[in-house]
């Protein structure tokens, strides 16, 4: 008997740490308690994107689109919706229309979207096989293994144009052809999962939405390379994605897809996870190798590069999990098809985490081309609190920041990198009026810092100097000399660092001086901070709207506030910490910030 | 489970993906609305509407929404089965029983013929909105 209804309910992280475990129980008990066990299903599903509203569940055939969804919502959902076919009309996405079904395409969230890698999340349930083979699933290991040869493969993805989403953009055929062309007793496949950047989950939903469409990437490019063994490189923050993983690669040997002979073939392949243990510099790839190994998580000096000497020596393919998850579509409808999507020179759709101040953030997909100010107002529905846009940082911190004047700009790899930014994984901070941009640069820098490996001077001394002069410059003592020190410094760092991490670790600090001049100026001339983050340059006063009521006083934890009841008081400056405790209680706007 | 071969697959996608087509109601452009208010339940549509479900698995029809939805106002001829497709006015149908439910499917959506002793009036715009 089939299932009349069925409620999707996101099981991505953001949601599941919104209480959606709790939701998803109270439905089940709901369903339970009305006897639909066998009219209602349940479909856990990946990241729906929309993080900002969720948790969400999407009812369908009908299409109801629900958000903010609290566990005691659920016998109400039930009770209403799955049993009298009444929508809830207070969770509606948009409680005011009449109609009660809204598509998913409708929503201003999902129009400016394309959704290729994210294809099955927030669609299917991620821990069933069946469902993703129903997809279309694993349709392109079947071509691969009965159909093409390993040169048809690589002429596929050269058609397509696919180039490395890790960041660096490197066209994913090369890396293939590589390795299929060395001669080898052993190769490897390595899929790295090992994303680090502040404020990116992208490739973590990947996994928790669509774990079997990395897999079977993975099956496709040990056919086409000559490697039977696989690894996957997964931060173990990630538990989530990892228990989704594991079970996929269970069912896939139950089923024939992974393990001896996949599909009566005579091509095995078998997959193994390796847990990172959260050291960002193992998301470059020789680092990741040596981790991989077991040994210290450092790089090496390139060449000889992974394709041709890579883990234990041995050729290795390594690809970052957006990139794999990508290729069984391009197999499966054609590198014509895919080349058609994005720009000249960058192909395809990109997956960003739109976090920050904009109104709706979440994890969006859009085609290569599409205008930063698409994805920041049309998607991310603008700046919070009527706020002005001051900046968007891509890349994370190998990154840098892109300011009003580029928000026409068609994003690819190559007008980012242009503007002094990089595409890198696909985080993308959006920053306003109240962000400081030297406090950004510092943010990022103490990042990176704090994350090198030490093995290099370059980096391991440059990051600590450059540091300390942001440190300098926002506590106050900045002087105009110190820009120029920086940018020679962040050159040097760029020129002569040993990997990735090193060489873009300057480039918050350069793009930041490249485009807010005039703000580092400020800070060093001034001694002013116009966003009024920097601590030791603001300063806290009462003014004479001060009646005394003594609240700021109480409050202060340095008790650095004095003054007699109904009279006006006063901040001993010396001591404020400026923890701004007394203007957040001040109830007659008494207290100035400046 | 066995180890699937190609010819394994294949016929195993076939089936899955007409599981996961009846929940996804893109590019689908017939819909059938039963009418599920208590009274609608209390009359039987709970069976109308599992035959409808079973008489398009059969024909394997599967551009075909069935969605459930609240009481239509027609009290005195539930269970009430709305059907919305293209080149065909949208007809209430009343008195659904699982027999009926079952020509429905068969010569409405299919035959594209209107089942005439069965037609309900549509309520007045005031009822329905």
């Amino acid at each position: 008997m089939a299932y009349k209804q069925y409620l999707l309910i996101c099981g991505g992280t953001a949601c599941e740490s919104n209480k959606g475990i709790a939701l998803n129980e109270n439905l089940k008990r709901a369903i339970a308690a009305h006897g639909l066990e066998k009219d209602v299903q349940i479909v856990t599903t990946g990241c729906f994107g929309f993080c900002e509203k969720g948790p969400i569940i999407k009812v369908l055939p009908e299409e109801t689109f629900y958000v903010h969804v609290k566990p005691e919502d659920a016998a109400e959902i039930v009770a209403e919706h799955c049993v009298k076919g009444r929508p809830v009309t207070r969770l509606l996405y948009d409680p005011s229309q009449s109609k009660a079904h809204v598509k998913l395409e409708d929503v201003d969230f999902y129009q400016k979207q394309f959704r290729i890698v994210l294809r099955n999340c927030g669609v299917i349930d991620p821990d069933s096989v069946n469902e993703y083979i129903a997809r279309d699933g694993y349709a392109a290991l079947e071509k691969v293994l009965f159909e093409m040869t390993p040169e048809e493969v690589i002429a596929e993805l050269q058609k397509s144009g696919l180039r490395g989403r890790g960041g660096a953009g490197f066209p994913t055929y090369r890396k293939w052809l590589f390795t299929k062309d060395v001669k080898a007793d052993q190769k490897y496949i390595v899929c790295n999962a090992d994303e680090g950047d502040p404020g990116a989950y992208m490739d973590r939903s990947t996994l928790e939405g669509d774990p079997h469409s990395v897999i079977e990437a993975m099956i496709i490019a040990g056919h086409t390379v000559g490697a039977d063994k696989g690894y996957v490189y997964i931060r173990a923050e990630y538990p989530l994605a990892i228990r989704r993983l594991e079970k996929a690669i269970a069912d896939c040997h139950e089923l024939g897809l992974l393990g001896q002979n996949i599909l009566g073939s005579d091509f095995s392949f078998e997959i193994e996870l390796r847990l990172g243990a959260g050291a960002f510099v193992c998301g470059e790839e020789t680092a990741l190798l040596a981790s991989i190994e077991g040994k210290r998580g450092m790089p090496k000096p390139r060449p000889p590069f992974p394709a041709i000497k890579g883990l234990w020596g041995k050729p290795t393919v390594i690809n970052n999990v957006e990139t794999l998850a990508s290729i069984p579509v391009i197999l499966h409808r054609g590198g014509d098809w895919y080349n058609k999507i994005g720009t000249e020179t960058s192909k395809g759709t990109k997956v960003f985490a739109l976090t920050g101040k904009v109104k709706n953030s979440g994890l969006i997909e859009v085609p290569m081309g599409t205008t930063l100010r698409e994805i920041i107002f049309d998607i991310g529905g603008g700046i919070r609190d009527g706020k002005k846009f001051k900046a968007a940082q891509t890349g994370g911190p190998s990154g840098g920041v892109l300011t009003p004047d580029f928000l026409d700009i068609p994003i690819d790899y190559e007008s980012l990198g242009k503007l002094g930014s990089i595409m890198g994984s696909g985080g993308l901070i959006v920053m306003d009026e109240d962000d400081c941009i030297v406090d950004v640069a510092k943010f990022y820098l103490e990042f990176t810092v704090d994350e090198s490996c030490g093995k290099c001077a370059p980096c391991r001394i440059g990051g600590r100097t450059l540091q300390q002069l942001l440190e300098k410059i926002t506590n106050g003592n900045g002087e105009l000399s110190d820009l120029d020190t920086m940018k020679e410094i962040g050159m040097a760092m760029q020129k002569a660092s040993l990997c990735g991490l090193g060489q873009t670790a300057p480039n918050p600090v350069m793009s930041t001086i490249r485009y807010f001049e005039e703000e580092y100026r400020e800070h060093i001339l001034d001694r002013h901070c116009r966003a009024r983050k920097c601590k030791n340059l603001i300063q806290y006063n009462i003014t004479d709207k001060c009646v005394g009521c003594t609240v700021c006083a109480r409050v202060c934890p340095a008790q650095c506030i004095s003054g007699k009841v109904k009279e006006q008081h006063v901040i001993d400056q010396e001591r404020c910490i400026k923890c701004g405790q007394c203007m957040a209680s001040c109830k007659f706007s008494a207290i100035t910030k400046g | 489970m066995k180890k699937l071969t190609l010819a394994d697959l294949r016929k195993f996608r076939d089936e899955k993906r007409r599981e996961l087509d009846r929940r996804d109601p893109t590019n689908k452009d017939v819909q059938i609305v039963v009418a599920m208010g208590t009274c609608g339940i209390a009359a039987g549509a709970k069976k109308s509407f599992a035959a409808i479900l079973d008489e398009l698995e059969k024909r394997q029809l599967g551009t075909v929404v069935v969605r459930q939805v609240g009481c239509m106002g027609l009290c005195h001829s539930e269970p009430n089965v709305e059907v919305i497709m293209p080149d065909m006015p949208t007809v209430i149908y009343g008195k659904v029983d699982e027999k009926l439910a079952r020509r429905i499917v068969g010569e409405h959506v299919v035959g594209k013929a209107l089942i005439d002793d069965a037609i309900c009036d549509r309520p007045s715009g005031d009822i329905i909105g």
